[in-house]
């Protein structure tokens, strides 16, 4: 395996998507969104609007906190309803809403990778180079996985900055992130960001243009909003154990798809469809 | 020495034959001309001869590596140009040469200087922190030439290299191509449909059609092959008298005489004959102004070909 070409490679296909706006008008977005304006939001306006009103919109904060488990309410103990309203906005409802970025920044990145190469023409050239299949699969794979992550990352720990400075004035405290983040930062995130590209690499296969797989692969989302329904609902509840569960089925998932993906990664059949 | 040799290759996708039962040598150095319409099986030789397709049946061996199972090794010595130039056209032209030489394996030491100097001698260092898509078409085929040399193959496959280029621009791809072969011994193997350049760059050429050669050889072989007997036009200063076209017909290798006014067709059997006609007629006291032997163009030996193979 020659690493120097996989990284070339994955080098490559970063710095054209770098060119590509509409790859990264989301990338830019989601994180100022989710990590910025989203806390600040839920962090102040009950410093500012009494948490009654708020509530009357959002429906009873008490009854949504019964659906948490006995261990989790014991964090809510002793808490004003104001300061119930921020630690159950910023750090359970919200959480399952940060997949969405490793999961569309994956798929972004493998989209204009996969499909948008052979789209552009450039693939026949890349298939002439002594890269092997696997070599040529790893870089792509790579290209966008690693900033997948990475940028997810960049975003969770902007929001703990963001959650901890907006929420200081009513906790007096630094609380955040809960035990429940880590496992969702440090292994279900890079799951996701392994699931878009996995799922991009199938789909690049039946699809001719960018557009196609980006639209196609967007409907991931619906895993995340599932997630978050489940959670809002108390159907499903992401405390530590359940999102390392979750994390081992995406995990395995990955690992079945990734398998396909290799198996059917030939130059012949590229070629074939350019 | 052989750099390139196919067996009865064949190549089929479903029913559909892309390349039946070719076989053909390649000799280091020379330049091979594979000339065909559209989907005659060029590009599909190419890709089986660079290990991107497996053939159906049949052998190639490429540097006497086999290209179904050593595709990477081969691949590390050949210079592709495709059909479309295939460029990265986000990317500026350096940044082009530079992915293409890393997975070349260069050095990346020595990268830089040999992308510089590689621009350099396609005339593209002012362009090079451009972008691509900036480029005009001439620009942008002498940087997928650039990049198909970068690592200095000894084996270059150039596929329809002036393909949507300019008289001009086609001009200076053509002087480049003759270059290589010439100063640098690169062996290059030309898919073409462009008969006028393949005429001018190639030491042989391989007729092909429907994935099959039709004849192979250099010009004057496939020439002789077509055509066994030749013509030559012979003008006269003064108009003969006598019967000069009849005195000739029973000169040994002649086939056929046919005169009017100044001028005298001769068919003969061989170009070896026409020194002995032009001397019978010297003897005879004519006065000889002009001798053209009638040369065949590859126009005309295509067009011989693929009219046969209708």
């Amino acid at each position: 395996m020659n690493w120097r070409s996989i990284w070339a490679i994955a080098r490559k296909d970063l710095n054209e998507v770098q060119q590509n706006k509409m790859a990264w008008g989301p990338a830019i977005a989601l994180p100022l969104i989710f990590a910025i304006l989203m806390p600040i939001l839920f962090s102040t306006v009950p410093q500012f609007v009494p948490v009654e009103n708020v509530q009357r919109e959002l429906g009873d904060i008490e009854a949504m906190l019964k659906n948490l488990p006995p261990n989790m309410q014991a964090i809510f103990n002793g808490l004003e309803l104001e300061q119930m309203f921020v630690l159950y906005m910023t750090a359970f409802l919200f959480a399952p809403l940060f997949l969405i970025m490793p999961l569309m920044f994956s798929s972004v990145v493998g989209a204009d990778s996969f499909v948008g190469e052979r789209e552009r023409k450039t693939m026949e050239a890349l298939l002439y180079s002594p890269a092997t299949d696997m070599e040529l699969f790893l870089g792509k794979v790579l290209a966008a996985v690693i900033p997948a992550i990475i940028l997810s990352w960049l975003t969770y720990f902007v929001y703990i900055v963001v959650v901890n400075i907006a929420s200081y004035g009513l906790l007096q405290r630094i609380w955040f992130p809960l035990p429940t983040w880590w496992p969702l930062m440090f292994w279900l995130t890079p799951a996701f960001a392994v699931l878009g590209i996995s799922v991009t690499v199938m789909i690049s296969a039946r699809v001719k243009t960018f557009m196609e797989a980006y639209q196609l692969t967007g409907s991931l989302v619906v895993i995340v909003l599932g997630l978050v329904l489940g959670q809002i609902s108390g159907v499903l509840f992401l405390g530590v154990g359940t999102v390392m569960l979750i994390g081992t089925v995406i995990w395995i998932v990955n690992a079945v798809l990734i398998h396909l993906s290799i198996r059917n990664f030939k130059r012949s059949s590229l070629i074939a469809k350019l | 020495m052989s750099i390139i040799e196919v067996n009865n290759l064949r190549r089929t996708f479903s029913e559909h034959v892309a390349v039946d039962e070719m076989t053909f040598n390649v000799e280091s150095g020379e330049v091979f001309g594979l000339l065909g319409p559209n989907g005659a099986g060029k590009t599909t030789t190419v890709r089986l001869l660079n290990g991107i397709l497996p053939p159906s049946n049949g052998t190639a061996r490429v540097f006497g590596l086999d290209p179904a199972t050593q595709g990477e090794m081969i691949r590390r010595g050949t210079g592709v140009l495709t059909e479309t130039p295939a460029l990265y056209e986000r990317l500026s032209a350096h940044e082009n040469l530079k992915f293409f030489a890393t997975l070349q394996a260069i050095p990346a030491t020595d990268i830089n200087r040999r992308v510089d100097e590689i621009l350099e001698f396609f005339d593209l260092s002012s362009r090079a922190k451009d972008k691509v898509e900036t480029f005009s078409k001439g620009m942008k085929q002498r940087l997928a030439l650039a990049r198909a040399l970068i690592h200095k193959p000894p084996l270059l496959f150039l596929d329809e290299p002036t393909s949507g280029l300019d008289p001009e621009a086609a001009q200076q791809v053509n002087d480049l191509i003759s270059n290589l072969s010439r100063a640098n011994g690169q062996t290059v193997m030309l898919a073409t449909h462009n008969l006028v350049e393949a005429q001018r760059l190639c030491d042989r050429v391989a007729v092909i059609n429907k994935g099959r050669i039709l004849a192979l050889g250099s010009l004057n072989e496939l020439a002789r092959k077509l055509w066994p007997v030749t013509w030559v036009d012979i003008t006269f200063h003064v108009k003969p008298r006598g019967d000069i076209a009849g005195s000739l017909k029973s000169s040994r290798g002649v086939i056929r005489v046919s005169m009017e006014d100044e001028s005298l067709a001769v068919q003969v059997e061989n170009a070896d004959v026409i020194p002995e006609v032009v001397r019978h007629l010297a003897n005879k006291g004519e006065s000889i102004l002009r001798v053209n032997p009638r040369d065949y163009t590859l126009e005309d030996i295509y067009f011989a070909l693929q009219a046969g193979e209708a």
